[in-house]
């Protein structure tokens, strides 16, 4: 990745208003190493090169109680370790955001190195260095060795064998293991026989000092498809650790009030009947009910609702909810485990069941290939057999057959091209959690979009800013410029591009559930419900869209029309998907005036409004009991069950923590146009798995003759072996060069 | 003919030392930040794995 890298994560999140990070939180996130040191792990995605790095460690280093900070450029991390005499953290995170980097923590488990791709490093290593090896020795004898010293050099070439067998072929004895002991076969089965009888016979063929032995390319082969399976892991490892280092929207801890005295403690600590503090801005943690405060509360990642809420004393709230305008006392109900999200969770494994059933391309093609070729393995022994008598001759040429079609090339077609379609996707601010999501995203007939946060962008925009007058947008700038409220922002930023001026106030107040207040020179300005702004008179309006509305002293002064924002390229998408004869529809748990007014927006026809987690699995399911193949794209809370059930799914990167974990994608772009350049190569890449499997088997339906009639020398099988593993790759790097999706 | 054997025998050593070389490296993190080691390079006095000379500087 260099300083040119096409995604650039914070640009493509943009300014969501993230939750500020609090010290205790980093505290609470950090890893003790001994001594009263602590590490803590920030992603910022912002590093490109030296000059990052160094102003990223310098300025860190500076910090007091910080003793190191090392930048990781490829993961875009940085490790601080750091001892304070209090024990407070360093203000690491404002630090960064000081010098232009946005920073936000890493959650410890995410941390884990993984053992598994070293596992398959060292087990690639080793089978690199003894086939090299073998293969070496294998050109002296090829090349005419005498009968004595080819003898050795098979003897050596066993050795050398024997440890990449083992500890190599471990990974493939154990997965075709396993799929057998289930009553089914992959790939697996017929590498680990085919592997395990050529190195069985040829350890026979060395102690007899026969002429052939097949030590390289047992050897080979386990080198080859390594390559192809280490390859797949490093890009899906990628995609994973680039979503895990995406900001989490859920709190790892809450401030609760203990003896009387506010504590920041972690999520799963607070107790039911614990009060919970909520800050104007942060995510409420646990279920509970309001004690104390009002406030408006964003809970479009919950139900779906783009619309604030207004809450006040005795009103239940859900975990995951946005608290916008004013500080909340919360009562918890229940546990972080049992609130709203644990629910989620729950209904979440229940719906996996459907994407459990998927058998991969590769599982399914070995299912049809291996029987085929074990019969013709055993119908070329048992003809030998007949025909000359010789049962040796029988078991090397039956050997062979397995060798020649032993599915190298068919174990590379599948991971080598979902590995070049990863990477392009990745390109594209595109991840892709595993390779058979690129296989289910091309069989999709029917895509299942959610409304708020999906198709809209979940932030509201100003839709009639031209009828304004530039000095009401001066007024309005300088009341709405330190205000979060969604509304404010997007007022805010409205003005701020009509106009360069901006009134200043002796004093803004923001008021919980209503509006802005501010005042200069005796008047008093609102900006706010329209009721609560014209002191008690009510505009003759419905309330569809949201309307604020900006009075001085009680008198009108301007009516701001806000609306949630589409998407870019939400209409092309659309337009784009029902060309490709996929049907559209929307799932959303928001009310249907506004759901059905973006469909006849958007040209969908399919529209459900109102509707709960649990139905929005109920129709997905019900979807696919009638035999379609359902592309669920969603992002909230409430969609996750929902991404679980469909057969592939899509999220954007502001999903909330689970709706990410739970998508098959994630993808960066504020533009909806993610979902049909991920189709598109998708489908190119199911293309070309199928044009690979046609080639690697019309390959073998050439050399399996040869073998049969038993002209197969280990020569002609190392060769054929190479050349068609070449052949594959080089047909599946045409997706790289090919024309581009744009 | 002993000399071919000292022959192989040096290859397969050779061989040996490169694949403990190489498992060692992966060992001790060296493949962990090869972006970052590239940049690193460009740096003039860059601090130091502990970060430790620019707070004395």
């Amino acid at each position: 990745m260099t300083c040119c890298a096409p995604i650039d994560v914070q640009a493509a999140l943009g300014d969501v208003g993230q939750p500020d990070t609090r010290l205790d939180e980093i505290r609470l996130a950090s890893r003790d190493l001994g001594n009263g040191t602590r590490q803590t792990d920030l992603s910022v995605p912002g590093v490109h090169c030296a000059a990052c790095i160094a102003a990223v460690e310098r300025s860190l280093a500076k910090l007091p109680g910080v003793e190191a900070a090392r930048v990781n450029l490829s993961m875009k991390r940085v490790a601080v370790t750091w001892r304070t005499a209090e024990g407070s953290p360093p203000d690491v995170i404002g630090t960064l955001r000081s010098i232009g980097y946005e920073a936000h923590l890493f959650a410890i488990d995410q941390d884990a190195r993984d053992p598994e791709l070293a596992r398959l490093v060292k087990a690639l290593a080793l089978a690199g260095f003894c086939a090299m090896n073998i293969m070496m020795l294998s050109v002296s004898v090829w090349s005419g060795a005498d009968a004595n010293s080819r003898q050795a050099f098979h003897l050596i070439s066993a050795l050398l064998a024997l440890p990449a067998l083992i500890y190599s072929g471990r990974i493939f004895y154990a997965s075709a293991w396993s799929a057998l002991r289930h009553g089914r076969t992959n790939m697996d089965v017929p590498i680990s026989i085919g592997v395990s009888l050529a190195f069985a016979l040829s350890l026979y063929d060395t102690i007899h000092n026969a002429p052939h032995a097949y030590f390289d390319a047992a050897t080979s082969l386990l080198f080859f498809l390594l390559i192809g399976r280490t390859l797949d892991h490093v890009m899906r490892e990628r995609a994973r650790s680039a979503v895990a280092g995406l900001a989490r929207l859920a709190p790892s801890g809450a401030t609760v009030i203990r003896d009387g005295r506010p504590l920041y403690v972690p999520v799963s600590e607070i107790e039911p009947g614990a009060f919970v503090l909520i800050a104007a801005g942060d995510r409420i943690p646990v279920d509970g009910v309001v004690v104390h405060g009002m406030s408006e509360l964003d809970c479009s990642v919950v139900s779906g609702e783009s619309a604030l809420r207004r809450v006040a004393h005795g009103e239940a709230v859900q975990a995951g909810i946005m608290n916008i305008t004013g500080p909340l006392t919360v009562r918890a109900t229940a546990r972080a485990e049992a609130s709203f999200l644990a629910e989620m969770v729950r209904m979440m494994e229940a719906a996996e069941g459907g994407r459990a059933n998927y058998r991969r391309l590769a599982d399914r093609a070995s299912a049809l290939y291996s029987p085929v070729v074990h019969t013709m393995a055993l119908l070329s022994f048992l003809g030998w057999l007949f025909l000359t008598g010789d049962w040796h001759v029988s078991i090397t040429i039956a050997i062979a057959v397995l060798i020649i079609t032993c599915p190298c090339a068919l174990g590379l077609a599948v991971p080598i091209v979902q590995v070049v379609a990863a990477r392009r996707l990745f390109e594209r601010g595109i991840m892709v959690k595993d390779g058979s999501a690129l296989e289910r995203l091309a069989e999709v007939d029917l895509v299942a979009l959610d409304k708020t946060g999906t198709l809209t962008l979940s932030r509201p925009s100003l839709t009639n800013a031209q009828e304004i007058p530039p000095s009401v947008m001066e007024i309005a700038l300088g009341m709405t410029v330190g205000s979060r409220h969604p509304a404010a922002r997007a007022i805010a930023d409205a003005a701020s591009r009509g106009t360069g001026q901006m009134m200043a106030f002796e004093r803004i107040e923001e008021v919980p559930g209503l509006g802005l207040q501010a005042f200069k020179d005796g008047d008093r300005y609102r900006l706010g419900r329209p009721e609560w702004a014209l002191r008690g008179q009510s505009p003759a309006l419905g309330p569809p869209t949201s309307i604020s509305i900006l009075a001085r002293n009680g008198e009108q002064l301007a009516l701001f029309v806000l609306e949630d924002r589409i998407r870019p390229d939400a209409r092309e998408t659309v337009e784009e998907l029902v060309s490709q004869g996929l049907g559209v529809e929307i799932l959303s748990g928001d009310r249907e005036t506004v759901v059905s007014g973006l469909a006849s927006q958007l040209c969908i026809h399919d529209s459900k409004a109102e509707l709960l987690p649990a139905g929005k699995v109920t129709r997905i399911e019900a979807l696919g009991r009638q035999g379609r193949k359902v592309l669920m794209v969603g992002d909230g809370l409430n969609d996750a069950p929902a991404l679980s059930a469909a057969h592939v799914s899509m999220a954007p990167a502001t999903a909330a923590d689970i709706g990410r974990n739970a998508a098959d994608f994630v993808f960066l772009n504020e533009g909806l146009s993610a979902v049909t350049d991920a189709l598109g190569i998708s489908r190119r890449s199911r293309r070309l798995i199928f044009q690979n499997f046609a080639l690697a088997i019309g390959y073998n339906a050439l050399a399996v003759p040869i073998a049969v009639l038993g002209y197969v020398t280990p020569l002609v099988a190392a060769v054929a072996m190479s050349l068609s593993s070449i052949l594959v790759v080089a047909n599946a790097m045409r997706l790289t060069t090919g024309r581009r999706l744009t | 003919m002993t000399s071919m054997w000292w022959l192989i025998i040096i290859a397969l050593g050779m061989g040996v030392t490169g694949l403990a070389a190489f498992l060692w490296s992966l060992r001790t993190g060296q493949y962990d930040d090869l972006d970052g080691a590239a940049e690193r390079v460009l740096l003039e006095d860059g601090p130091d794995e502990t970060g430790k000379d620019c707070r004395e500087r």
